[in-house]
Formats: structure tokens, sequence, C-alpha cells
């Protein structure tokens, strides 16, 4: 990724050429991405690939073997203590201390992140407002649901107002009601902040995410905007059912044609080679031959689909 | 940043049953030394001992108070510093300090101090209950703030030792039982080479250099070896930590 000087100043973070080694094995390498200003980027890979590495050293919890991280321009290796006060983090395993309440925990990671003494008590508010927490201030954690504990945990990220919040699989565990819950408030997070949200939940970053990249081991694979991600989905694929199918290479001699593959049930997946989709052809062509077309329509790819296809490349 | 951290050492260890019970048993085994400390010196001053060997109230019961202190902070400060990293290890939350703006010396000095302050409390506790001798004697206050400040230093190395064994593993009764045995052994060593005084031994022991406080002696040079045992033992924690960050 090619970056001028002019946009430095909208690149909350940046990550240059981020490689780390565990004894000889890279567990990540190469990465180059940055994050805009007031986006929210999601980090996607499945599990292993290198993605909580990657945020345990964007937030200074381990040390690149090689590569740079600056965040809001400060370098991270340089001057820890000014780039981390930057950056919100909550990690997969949510650091809380159980034996405390609520607000107590909220207060001592405020003075944690420098929020002057005078207002942590707004401070404090502020976070549990947001995280919807406002009625459980003087509940122990450790009472607390899986869901409400998690919104502790987003809240303790979110209380110093950092420019950047790191997120690493936030939903993971919850159930579905909740999952919803807290997608919504990382959206709103969204509004305020930079944030960088890792999972390895598709539809998660679909809903919530303005931008996206793939990491598979180690490497990014992808990356974009999600219309970039969704457009890879639509792809020029006909799925075409036929009760009488002739021989493919039949259906190949169709022009426009570039690969025919045979699912089962009599169905067909025509790959077409060109922008233009030859439907009207393939219809007119198989009822003139009476091969007993009951089935046409547009071969939509999942995101699923897409992720495995990507993460199985062999990145280059 | 440092004061914060203690804050929040005192107050898990005051939201656990764990600092409560530790803080009330000490105080009780002291408060029983200090009576039975008293009782004993009316009966054995009274009794047939020459007068030449006759020694005050203050050191006859701070003798017996210090000396239990000795032993009790021994099992005592292991079972309060396991916690100190090793739980923090093992229920992951040490990533919320080291993603926080706080260096590494910061945390372990504001741990370190945590724990001085809770122990604190004891010292100062056993100092005042000393002090009410003064009631109905004339009491050597020099003799009491000696001890007070050798023990003080004392639990300090104790805790710094604890500190750097609850550093390196995620189970904190095996921090625990590590720094335990290591000031079990080098306790019952100095006594082993206690026939020997040039013996080389000598000149690490914790106990040795704690002798001259115990008779209410500020000797610079036990200082200086206790603040060198202190900062070695802090050092080689936050070396453990930093290397947590390069290895993973």
């Amino acid at each position: 990724m090619a970056l001028n000087n002019n946009s430095k100043v909208t690149h909350t973070l940046e990550a240059k050429d981020l490689s780390r080694l565990f004894g000889i094995n890279h567990a990540v390498k190469n990465v180059t991405f940055h994050l805009n200003k007031g986006e929210v980027l999601g980090f996607l890979g499945p599990n292993g690939a290198g993605k909580s590495t990657t945020m345990r050293m964007l937030t200074g919890n381990l040390a690149p073997t090689e590569g740079s991280i600056r965040v809001c321009g400060i370098d991270i290796v340089e001057r820890p203590k000014e780039a981390k006060s930057n950056i919100g983090y909550l990690p997969e395993m949510r650091p809380l201390y159980k034996e405390l309440t609520v607000d107590e925990f909220l207060t001592i990671a405020a003075r944690f992140h420098n929020v002057n003494s005078r207002n942590i008590r707004k401070a404090v508010e502020a976070a549990k407002d947001k995280c919807g927490l406002g009625h459980m201030s003087k509940r122990l954690i450790e009472n607390l649901s899986n869901g409400y504990q998690q919104r502790v945990g987003i809240a303790q990220a979110i209380i110093h107002e950092p420019e950047i919040v790191i997120l690493d699989e936030p939903t993971v565990g919850l159930d579905p009601i909740q999952i919803r819950e807290i997608r919504k408030l990382i959206k709103d997070i969204g509004k305020k902040h930079s944030v960088i949200l890792s999972t390895h939940i598709l539809p998660e970053v679909e809903m919530v995410c303005d931008r996206v990249q793939i990491i598979d081991k180690g490497s990014l694979v992808f990356h974009g905007s999600i219309d970039d991600l969704r457009q890879q989905r639509k792809g020029n694929k006909l799925l075409v059912g036929l009760s009488k199918p002739p021989v493919t290479k039949e259906i190949l001699s169709i022009e426009g044609v570039s690969l025919v593959e045979k699912v089962e049930h009599g169905m067909f997946r025509i790959h077409i080679k060109s922008d233009y989709i030859p439907a009207e052809e393939i219809v007119a062509i198989s009822i003139k031959k009476g091969w007993g077309l009951f089935h046409i329509a547009p071969d939509i790819t999942s995101l699923e689909d897409i992720f495995v296809q990507l993460t199985q490349m062999q990145p280059k | 940043m440092i004061i914060n951290i203690a804050r929040k050492e005192l107050k898990t260890v005051f939201a656990s049953p764990m600092g409560w019970i530790i803080l009330s048993l000490l105080m009780g085994g002291f408060g029983w030394m200090y009576s039975d400390g008293v009782d004993n010196y009316f009966q054995v001053m009274s009794g047939s001992i020459r007068p030449a060997e006759r020694v005050g109230v203050t050191i006859f019961v701070g003798q017996t108070v210090y000396g239990a202190a000795n032993f009790l902070m021994t099992v005592a400060t292991p079972l309060l510093t396991m916690r100190l990293i090793s739980e923090e290890r093992r229920n992951q939350t040490l990533p919320f300090l080291f993603s926080a703006p706080i260096t590494l010396t910061e945390i372990v000095l504001g741990k370190f101090l945590g724990l001085i302050i809770f122990l604190g409390i004891l010292v100062v506790y056993i100092f005042v209950m000393l002090s009410t001798l003064n009631i109905w004697a004339d009491i050597d206050f020099g003799y009491l703030l000696g001890n007070s400040f050798g023990l003080m230093l004392l639990v300090g190395s104790f805790s710094a030792l604890g500190i750097y064994f609850s550093s390196l593993t995620n189970q904190p009764i095996i921090a625990a039982i590590l720094s335990f045995i290591a000031l079990f052994a080098m306790g019952v060593l100095s006594t082993y080479f206690a026939s020997d005084p040039n013996h080389w031994f000598h000149y690490i022991s914790l106990n040795n250099h704690y002798q001259s406080f115990t008779r209410g002696v500020i000797d610079s040079s036990d200082v200086i070896y206790f603040i060198l045992f202190i900062a070695t033992f802090l050092t080689l924690t936050i070396r453990r930590l930093d290397s947590d960050r390069l290895s993973g």
C-alpha cells in the first residue's frame, strides 16, 4: 500500500511490514495496513490465523519481531506510553478483576489511563451509559452474565475516549441476543472512534464494518471495502437445472460459457467468460434441444465461500 | 501512576477475604505474643535472675514480639505475594495493565508499594502495641523504631523475593511454595553456619543483616544490603515481565 505524506493525517494507526516469530514459526508475516479516522475495520480470519497476535502487537502487549507500528503518528516501540494512551483494548480473554464492582473496576481503568481525577466520575458514568451498564454499578463483576461482563470489558476500553478502540473477538461465547446488542454497541462506538474489530464470523464484519481485511496463516490475503467483498460474491456464474442433460460439451459450445461444473440432482454451475450473461441463449437452446430446463438463476456464492476461497488460496 | 497501581492492589487485597484473614491472624498472633511477653516478664524478672542479667521491659517484650514477627512474616508474606502477578497471569488480566500507558517498572513498583503499605499496617500496629507499655514503664522508643525499621526492610525483602517468584509462574500456590522454601532455606542455612561467623553465607543472609536491627541498631551497611536485595529482585521481576512482551 503506497502511503503519501498527506494521507498520514487521516490514518490513526499504521502497521508496516509487521512480522512476529514464535520460535521458527511465523505467526504474522509482513502485514501492512492502516486504519482511517472514524472507520470500523474488520480483521477477519480463521482461528489461529494471527489475528490475536497482531492485536497484541498493536496494543504493545507483544513486541514485533520486525516492522513498525505508529499510533496517531507515534511509534509504539519508541514511545509506548504516549502511543498506548491513544488506544483502548479489549483482549479476547477479557481482563476483568472479578472481585471488584463495575464502578470500582471502571474507576481503576480510568485512573490507569490518565483520566484527570476530577473527570473520573464523569468518565465512568459516560462509559456505563454507552455500554448500558447504568443499573449494574454496584454489582460485583463476578456475578454479571457473560454479556454484561463483555460490556464491562468494552467500557474499560473506551473510558478514556481513545482515538482507537481495538476489540478482539468481542462476541465470542455470547448468545444471539447479546451478540446483536454488542454489535450495535460496536457500531455506536465506531461513530466516535476508529475501531479495529477482530472476528472469525463473516456476517459480523458485514453488519458492523466499513472495511475488511482477511488474514490467513499470518499473511493478509484480502483488504478492501465491504462492497469489494460483496462484489466477489456475485461472480459470473449461473446455476442451471436440467432434467435431461446433454453432454457437457454441448453446453460448453454456447457462446460465452467458459466452464461447466456438474452439481448433484441435475444441476449445473455454468461459469461465464464475459460480463454479459447469456441466460436467454441458454434458455432458448435448452428448449430447442429439449434438455428439460427447470431452474436457472445466478449462482450467488455465500460470503463463507469467499472466505474459504480466500483463506485456502496459498498466499503469494 | 505507581500510587494508582498500589491503590488497585490494596483494593483487590481487601476485596477478598485473604487480606482480612491474614491481617487478623497476624494481629491476633502478635497480640498474643505481646501479652504473653508482659506476663512472662514479671515471672522471670521477679524470680531468681541475677540483677546484672536483668533486661528492661522494652527489650524483653520486644524480643518476644519481633522474634515472632520475623518468623510469622516468613510464612505470611509468600501468601500475600503469591497472587500479585501469577494470579493476574492466570486470570489473563495482565493485558489490562500492559496496554495502559504504564511502564513495567511502574507496574512492579506499584505492586510492591501496595504490598508494603499492607504489611506496613502490621509493623505500625506492633509499634503502637509495644508503645502502650509506656503507660506504666519508661520504654526505649529508639529500640522500637530500630526494630520497626528493620522489620519493614525485612518484609520488604521478603516481598520483593515473593513478587519475583510470583512472576515466574501462573500458579499462585507454586509461587507461594517457592518463595517460602527460599526464605525458609535462608533461615535454616544461617543457623547452620552460625558457628562460623566469617562464612561467606552470612554476607548474603537476610537474618544475619537483620540481627543488628533487633538490638535497636541501625547499621547503614545493613540498610544498603536490604535496599540492594529489594532492588535486585524487583529488577528481575521487571525483566521477567519484559520477556513476556518480547517472547510472547
